[in-house]
């Protein structure tokens, strides 16, 4: 079977040292994947391409072409691989939009592997005190693991091996994608495209004598 | 067919000349814009609900809709929409019957939940509860309309013993509603649960959105035991400025778009007319445009269009409703060609009276001691 993997990359540079960290997060997991047999495909999503997109979304409700689809990709992927610079101490606004926007429920269940780039690593605990808790809202399961890389480990050995910590992130990722599904039974809030919302034969279709009550 | 335009009422500074409506003349301006509706040979005349600036449409469709009934002879006067979450239903039974027997029968009711949080606790709600308002509130209205005597118990207004809604639906057949919604497909299911008609705005999202709205809503109005699928009763919104020259209509319209308090700010012009309705052309683009909209909803009962809106004085807005008058010949044969017999036209009074086996008066006399009400202590 083929593992669909959405890498979710909001650098703005490029080069972006957190594009960069975003590749070898997801080296990481299609070689521990490879290694096991299956295939893998991933898909890319520079979210500096979608900026206009998605201040559009904001003010218009809805999506437009190519947003869209990235947004599906991610609705639609096994797991997430998801990374931002820092930006004012916290995750950038245009990453933060992204998730904003994205229908509820599409990434419940769903393994992220949080990344995040910044000049200096007193920043480190973006990852537990920004990302966490935005991919616990929106009921994802991020790995314990979350890979932080300040300026200084992309040259230097210093802070610890940086391959080190993807490697094990994405040894983390690959084995919650064995795991059962962290999803709930229970019907996504609201969740447009490809929804049991309009599926009046799904479970979580609200016929008139639910909404009754 | 019923062509026709709806209202938001919304007093926006025009960004071309800087100058803003008074509350007066905006009212007035959509008083007159009803009449030129008429005028042009349009069915329909809709008017938003609204309880806040910068809008200038009635708290109480009613008082305006009663207004341009009596200035009118053949338009139907409806609602887009009347909020049925904060609004009590008995009023809502009270005053639309009433304005019923005032318009004799011209009319007709768009009920919608309103989609801004901070109206809901002025009336006492909660926006949470919105569905369930929109599901119990309309529950007892279609009671009201039904039953001369209704006895109710629920969870959002006080119970109601043994209450009679005056005045009775005229010739005994209630207002036909619709119920309008942006995106929940729960009030899909509640239009298809009825049989009554299901209005999607359709101006603000793209057509793929739509259309999985209104099928939703034919499947289960033919689940309901109503009709055939293709027959529920459809409507939609739509929105268009127009000049002979297309380059004309795009240059004049940019900058109202541009600030538009909806969507401005946001996408171009351009694109977002190639995701939504929007068309900004010559009358032959909006004809085609418009005439597409069948190919994801199938054949149709009503259009309406918003044409006054975004800061557009009220001379433009009615040189507009000039060039939809010429246009409305083309379109109506255009929504003729193909549509196949079995397909209903939109519900008329006259119509749900004939289909009801014909009039009747529905009048419920009260004796003199009754009408002065029972005292605390008779309860």
């Amino acid at each position: 079977m083929t593992r669909h993997i959405a890498v979710v990359s909001a650098g703005l540079s490029s080069p972006s040292s957190t594009r960069i960290l975003a590749d070898q997060l997801a080296s990481a997991v299609e070689a521990r994947l490879f290694e096991r047999g299956e295939d893998v495909r991933l898909h890319v999503i520079e979210l500096r391409e979608h900026a206009r997109a998605l201040a559009d979304n904001l003010l218009t409700g809805f999506p437009s072409g190519a947003l869209a689809q990235a947004l599906q990709t991610v609705a639609d992927a096994d797991a997430v691989i998801a990374v931002t610079p820092v930006f004012s101490a916290s995750y950038s606004g245009l990453f933060k939009t992204f998730f904003d926007v994205l229908e509820p429920g599409a990434l419940e269940g769903k393994p992220v592997l949080m990344g995040a780039t910044a000049g200096t690593a007193r920043h480190s605990l973006v990852l537990d005190h920004a990302l966490r808790p935005l991919f616990s809202y929106l009921k994802a399961t991020p790995v314990p693991t979350g890979v932080f890389a300040a300026s200084e480990d992309f040259g230097s050995n210093a802070g610890g091996r940086l391959a080190a910590r993807v490697d094990r992130a994405a040894a983390e990722l690959v084995a919650l994608l064995d795991g059962p599904s962290a999803r709930a039974d229970v019907p996504p809030a609201r969740k447009l495209q490809g929804s049991t919302e309009f599926d009046p034969d799904a479970a979580g279709f609200l016929s008139f004598d639910k909404l009754r009550g | 067919m019923q062509i026709g335009i709806f209202t938001v009422g919304d007093v926006t500074p025009d960004p071309v000349n800087g100058t803003t409506p008074t509350e007066y003349e905006k009212i007035k301006n959509t008083i007159t814009l009803a009449k030129k509706a008429e005028e042009i040979g349009l069915d329909v005349f809709a008017t938003a609900e609204h309880h806040n600036p910068p809008f200038a449409s009635p708290a109480n469709p009613p008082i305006l809709l009663s207004a341009i009934a009596a200035q009118t002879e053949k338009l139907i006067v409806s609602t887009a929409t009347t909020l049925i979450t904060t609004n009590d239903p008995v009023r809502l039974a009270e005053d639309y019957a009433y304005l019923q027997h005032v318009s004799d029968g011209r009319m007709d009711v768009m009920l919608g939940r309103g989609n801004t949080g901070p109206v809901y606790p002025w009336f006492g709600k909660d926006i949470r509860d919105g569905i369930p308002l929109a599901i119990e509130n309309y529950d007892l209205l279609h009671r009201l309309w039904r039953e001369d005597v209704v006895t109710w118990e629920g969870k959002y207004r006080t119970p109601l013993q043994g209450f009679t809604s005056t005045p009775r639906p005229l010739d005994g057949v209630p207002p036909f509603v619709w119920h309008g919604s942006i995106r929940s497909p729960e009030i899909a299911e509640q239009a298809a649960y009825y049989g009554n008609g299901f209005f999607a705005n359709h101006i603000f999202w793209p057509a793929s959105h739509t259309e999985q709205m209104v099928r939703l809503y034919r499947q289960r109005f033919e689940h309901y035991g109503h009709g055939d699928a293709d027959q529920a009763i459809v409507g939609l919104g739509g929105q268009f400025f127009m000049r002979k020259n297309s380059q004309d209509a795009v240059k004049e319209y940019r900058p109202y778009f541009d600030v538009s308090p909806v969507y401005g700010h946001g996408p171009s012009l351009e694109d977002f007319s190639s995701q939504t309705p929007l068309t900004v052309g010559s009358p032959q683009q909006f004809l085609e445009k418009t005439l597409s909209f069948r190919d994801y909803v199938g054949d149709y009962q009503r259009q309406l269009f918003l044409v006054d809106h975004s800061g557009l004085p009220i001379k433009t807005v009615l040189e507009q409703m000039d060039l939809l008058g010429e246009i409305l010949p083309d379109l109506r044969a255009g929504y003729a060609e193909g549509r196949p017999a079995h397909i209903p036209d939109a519900p008329t009074h006259g119509a749900r009276v004939a289909a009801a086996g014909g009039a009747h008066d529905a009048t419920v006399y009260a004796d003199a001691d009754a009408a002065t009400g029972h005292r605390a202590e008779d309860a």
